[in-house]
């Protein structure tokens, strides 16, 4: 690669404010941070740190109070970047049945919603059953969400994510709920499809083995106000597989991973 | 002795209405109450069979002035729905409007209907549609304005558009709200055509019972109450049965796990 990585996100100086006056707060103080194109990002911290405002600011959930985003590059009208994302929640539509909740994000988003109604039941249906073939649930794509068991519809979350085959991967603690087992089975799922199409992956999580096992980088947040606090590459070969998770290297990096944190907290109590 | 559970949906409440009018019956008869002043059901229900070729164009007439005015209810509820629950700005707004609309007795307006467009149908329709517009416009505006914010978040996440984010989400997450309030709409609906009959038409089960009861036939009076009683039966079934197959999502049958 001779070219230099194209930034796909950069964060400039942001601030964001809740309320105002004397109730107000704020959540995110003077963040900087760009994530290139291809990246796995991985964003870690104590809990209310703002790491869910940071992934709804670059969704374009919420404005910045302060500062620039920048999404898809910094050029004036540089051309709006496809956006996949999973929430912690499911949040799969109960009135739809699986695949048709996998294939919403084609009805909504260009160049597949205009085609959205001759291909639904032919490409766009055979799209849906291979994804959902991959992440293992082939055979559900009839069946209501309530069917399904908390790990089957976070793997459909997964699919509905990624259906549109979105230039930036948004994933806000989308294995949180999970148990171990079925946890480490999905990050290896997420890097088999990462690997595959090499999307840009943004994802927020408070789990430090998910982080050094995912990620190509870890920014870490500190609290109150939330900013980044630390920047660090990781750099195990891929593909990584549970028995990386036990290497010395590896545990260090989630020891320092955590001890940045537990500094970050106790700075907290310090100053209040 | 067992039933199938379809059985006892139907048999249970069946059996709750026959006891009653047995019970009636028998009260009548033990005390010796006149026809004149309590018909016995049998009675009732031999008048409303008797009567039925001379009472039909009546009820035809109720039926469907019921129906233009529960129709029109759908379409002015829903969109009063639609714009009163797309914001939480226009709920709060509105709400109070809505809620002193809905206390005023419609009786009280028939009148003024009347002298607005004459007696007849016209006013009829349109205390059937005020009568029942007010549920439907609640539980359309309720069932928008309570959407999960995480499901539309997934939908604005996307780029979609607020058009696309209430068809999408929020029309379908109100469809549940939409048909409950359908089932209670056209049984008042029903209330409001029969209302506006007593006072000012020539045509109608209201009418009927009007006229029964200024000539002492209170058992032809009663019979038009039945009428009326089984109509609102039959339309609140159809409703409730049309739920089930648009709305089955919302009630998760488990007999649709087995696909």
């Amino acid at each position: 690669m001779t070219q230099p990585p194209r930034r796909i996100v950069q964060l400039e100086d942001v601030k964001v404010r809740f309320g105002s006056g004397q109730g107000g707060f704020l959540a995110l103080d003077r963040t900087n941070f760009t994530v290139n194109e291809g990246d796995f990002v991985a964003m870690v911290g104590p809990s209310g740190c703002g790491k869910s405002t940071v992934l709804r600011l670059v969704a374009g959930l919420l404005r910045a109070s302060e500062g620039q985003v920048f999404v898809g590059g910094r050029e004036q009208g540089a051309e709006k970047l496809q956006i996949g994302m999973a929430f912690q929640n499911p949040t799969m539509m109960p009135w739809l049945t699986i695949r048709q909740n996998i294939m919403l994000p084609l009805k909504i988003v260009e160049p597949y919603a205009s085609s959205f109604r001759a291909q639904k039941d032919g490409a766009f249906k055979e799209r849906a059953d291979a994804l959902l073939a991959k992440v293992g649930l082939s055979g559900f794509g009839d069946h209501r969400p309530w069917q399904l068991s908390g790990g089957m519809l976070q793997r459909a979350n997964l699919c509905r994510a990624l259906i549109h085959e979105p230039k930036l991967l948004m994933l806000d603690e989308p294995f949180g709920a999970l148990d171990q087992f079925t946890r480490e089975e999905l990050w290896s799922i997420l890097q088999d499809l990462w690997m595959d199409t090499r999307p840009t992956v943004f994802l927020v999580t408070h789990d430090l083995r998910e982080a050094g096992y995912l990620a190509s980088r870890i920014l870490v947040m500190g609290t109150k106000p939330g900013r980044v606090t630390e920047d660090r590459i990781v750099e195990f070969t891929r593909p990584r597989t549970i028995e990386t998770t036990f290497e010395p290297d590896f545990t260090m990096l989630t020891q320092n991973l955590r001890a940045s944190i537990v500094s970050a907290r106790t700075e907290l109590g310090a100053t209040a | 002795m067992t039933f199938s559970p379809r059985f006892r949906e139907y048999f249970d409440p069946t059996a709750l209405i026959l006891s009653i009018f047995v019970i009636w019956e028998l009260a009548c008869l033990v005390f010796h109450v006149s026809p004149i002043v309590l018909p016995r059901p049998s009675q009732i229900i031999t008048m409303l069979i008797v009567q039925m070729p001379a009472l039909w164009p009546h009820i035809l007439q109720t039926l469907v002035t019921t129906m233009i005015g529960f129709t029109a209810g759908i379409a002015l509820g829903v969109l009063l729905g639609v714009i009163v629950g797309v914001s939480r700005k226009a709920y709060n707004t509105a709400y109070p409007l809505l809620v002193g609309f809905s206390s005023i007795p419609k009786v009280a307006v028939v009148p003024i209907l009347v002298l607005w467009f004459g007696s007849g149908a016209i006013p009829a329709i349109l205390t059937a549609m005020v009568t029942c517009v007010f549920p439907i416009v609640v539980n359309v505006a309720t069932g928008l304005a309570t959407t999960e914010p995480e499901m539309e978040d997934v939908l604005k996440a996307l780029g979609a558009s607020r058009r696309q984010v209430l068809w999408n989400v929020g029309l379908p997450r109100a469809m549940p709200y939409f048909f409950a309030s359908l089932k209670i709409a056209v049984t008042l609906a029903f209330v409001g055509t029969v209302l506006s009959e007593t006072v000012a038409s020539n045509r109608g089960i209201g009418t009927v019972m009007m006229m029964a009861s200024a000539s002492f036939d209170i058992t032809l009076a009663f019979a038009g109450l039945f009428a009326l009683a089984i109509l609102g039966v039959l339309l609140y079934g159809a409703f409730a049965v049309l739920e089930q197959r648009v709305c089955g999502w919302a009630s998760r049958k488990n007999d649709m796990a087995t696909v």
